[in-house]
């Protein structure tokens, strides 16, 4: 599903973001992307959108090589991937309803298939009462479920979550968790960038760590991976 | 993008501009500013025509001829001036004729006070050729040919000439588009500020509709429509007033110059708009579409 070969950044600066990366995620793999601030996660994530160009080395998201996709096919590269940020990004103009239609008039879906997927994705991530609440009028947890639910609705292939649960309580992270957990046993390839090592380590999935732009671990910490071994020991 | 999507990108370009109302504003009232001195030259530039037009038809030069002047060699000057390239048609009035025109149009209202001069014609030495031109700017070039004529006592032509009106309504045109240009460039400059202050203001958006897919044009159309809109409202306020205006500033010049009635005439309100109605739309629209496409292009990159 997502392919790095040899891929390097280095800004403008000069100061190096990435150094020769090779990664590959399969298709309906949950993946966790750990490291310190400054270590190259989000280059990372920004590389997978295309919001950034490697300096060298070669990208491949959903088997589309996006080195020299024109600009004009960008947009179709991003309707396979869903974005959900740490500060949510959503439009405080708007409810909660509008919000998650918004991300299908963006892309020009038809308009009577809107509103039964915008409530389909609302009662997915249980805020069907509060589909007229507008973002300030909710708490951090129910702004990440509303922002999950605009990353979603329009089924991509790939879910990237940049510090999802960075600005919410144990509880609420742990809720968002479990969502994307359901997400991608629906068979969405979810790649979760964070800090929090305590849910990383409960949730037993595939951990890669970053640190200064190169890869220093990737282990598999699935169970039924690791459950074999468990049981021989 | 899908045509399904038009209406969802003209609402958003009618919420931009309810948005940033100060910033439209501006832009309309500049707009209006640029349409209404176009309109109000075009007018001008275009009666003037119609009057240079008028003049050409009317304007014609008179020549006399010497008293002993034989009627043969009148119509040899009649067949040489009828042979110039410039030459409309020639008309021939004889002393008799000139002196029943003269008398129609001066004792109308008393004939018995002509009647003293029924044995001695007084024009006795007034018959003529009144000579109607192609081009009345050729004037001169004939009235000079004319008075070197062998048998011509006296050349009579127009001092208000169409040249004269010609070159009034050159002017005209080139202020007006000096001034028009001036305006244009502040409307551009105007709706492309108003439309950057949009992309500002939804900078957020703009950057949540790129990551999700929105296609290039997607995100731009609604500027667009905000760009031609206000250029579009722009252009039809003043067309209004200048509608409106039009019959009752004709009347009010014909009324208070009672010396030009006869002399100039106005074109109908109806011709002027024939042209100026989808011109000055034509140019609101463009001019917002400009204004908007230049500040797209430096503040939308998708």
């Amino acid at each position: 599903m997502i392919t790095l070969e040899n891929v390097s950044k280095t800004y403008s600066t000069g100061s190096p973001a990435l150094n020769n990366i090779n990664l590959k995620i399969e298709s309906g793999e949950f993946v966790f992307i750990v490291g310190n601030s400054g270590s190259g996660k989000s280059t990372l994530i920004k590389l997978l959108l295309k919001e950034l160009e490697p300096t060298s080395g070669k990208i491949y998201v959903n088997n589309r090589y996006i080195n020299k996709l024109s600009r004009k096919k960008l947009p179709m590269l991003r309707r396979d991937i869903g974005v959900v940020f740490q500060d949510f990004r959503l439009l405080n103009d708007r409810n909660v309803y509008d919000n998650i239609a918004f991300a299908m008039k963006v892309v020009e879906a038809p308009q009577r298939q809107i509103r039964s997927k915008v409530l389909a994705m609302l009662s997915m991530v249980g805020l069907l009462d509060k589909y007229r609440s507008f973002p300030k009028q909710m708490s951090g947890g129910e702004q990440q479920r509303v922002a999950l639910a605009r990353a979603l609705v329009n089924e991509p292939k790939i879910l990237l979550a940049d510090e999802p649960t960075g600005n919410l309580d144990p509880d609420n992270a742990w809720e968002i968790m479990k969502l994307l957990e359901e997400i991608n046993n629906k068979g969405t390839t979810v790649v979760v960038v964070t800090h929090n090592l305590e849910i990383v380590k409960y949730m037993k999935k595939r951990v890669i760590t970053i640190q200064d732009g190169n890869i220093i671990s990737d282990e598999d910490m699935r169970e039924d991976v690791h459950g074999g071994d468990e049981d021989e020991d | 993008m899908k045509i399904r999507s038009f209406g969802y990108c003209a609402k958003q370009g009618v919420r931009n501009i309810y948005r940033n109302r100060s910033f439209s504003l501006a832009s309309v009232a500049t707009m209006t500013a640029c349409i209404f001195i176009f309109g109000l030259f075009y007018s001008i530039i275009l009666n003037v025509s119609h009057m240079v037009a008028t003049v050409e038809n009317t304007v014609c030069v008179v020549v006399f001829f010497e008293p002993d002047a034989s009627e043969e060699k009148i119509e040899e000057i009649g067949r040489i001036i009828s042979e110039r390239a410039e030459v409309a048609s020639v008309h021939y009035t004889s002393a008799e004729e000139a002196w029943e025109n003269y008398k129609e149009k001066y004792f109308e209202k008393n004939p018995e006070l002509a009647d003293g001069f029924a044995q001695d014609n007084p024009l006795a030495n007034s018959a003529s050729y009144e000579i109607y031109l192609n081009d009345v700017s050729m004037q001169n070039v004939l009235v000079n040919f004319l008075e070197g004529l062998d048998g011509i006592r006296q050349v009579n032509h127009s001092d208000i000439t169409a040249a004269g009106l010609e070159q009034f309504g050159r002017m005209v045109a080139l202020i007006s588009a000096v001034i028009i240009l001036i305006l244009f460039a502040v409307a551009i400059f105007l709706i492309n500020n108003t439309v950057a202050t949009g992309v500002t203001v939804r900078k957020e958006e703009i950057g949540i509709m790129k990551l999700i897919g929105a296609t290039d044009a997607f995100v731009k159309a609604p500027f667009i429509v905000e760009g031609i809109i206000i250029g579009v409202i722009g252009a039809i306020i003043p067309l209004l007033v200048i509608r409106y205006f039009y019959n009752r500033v004709v009347i009010y010049i014909t009324t208070q110059f009672s010396l030009l009635q006869g002399v100039v005439t106005f074109l109908p309100v109806e011709q002027v708009f024939k042209t100026l109605l989808p011109v000055g739309i034509m140019l609101g629209l463009g001019v917002g579409l400009i204004g908007s496409l230049m500040s797209l292009r430096k503040h939308i990159r998708v």
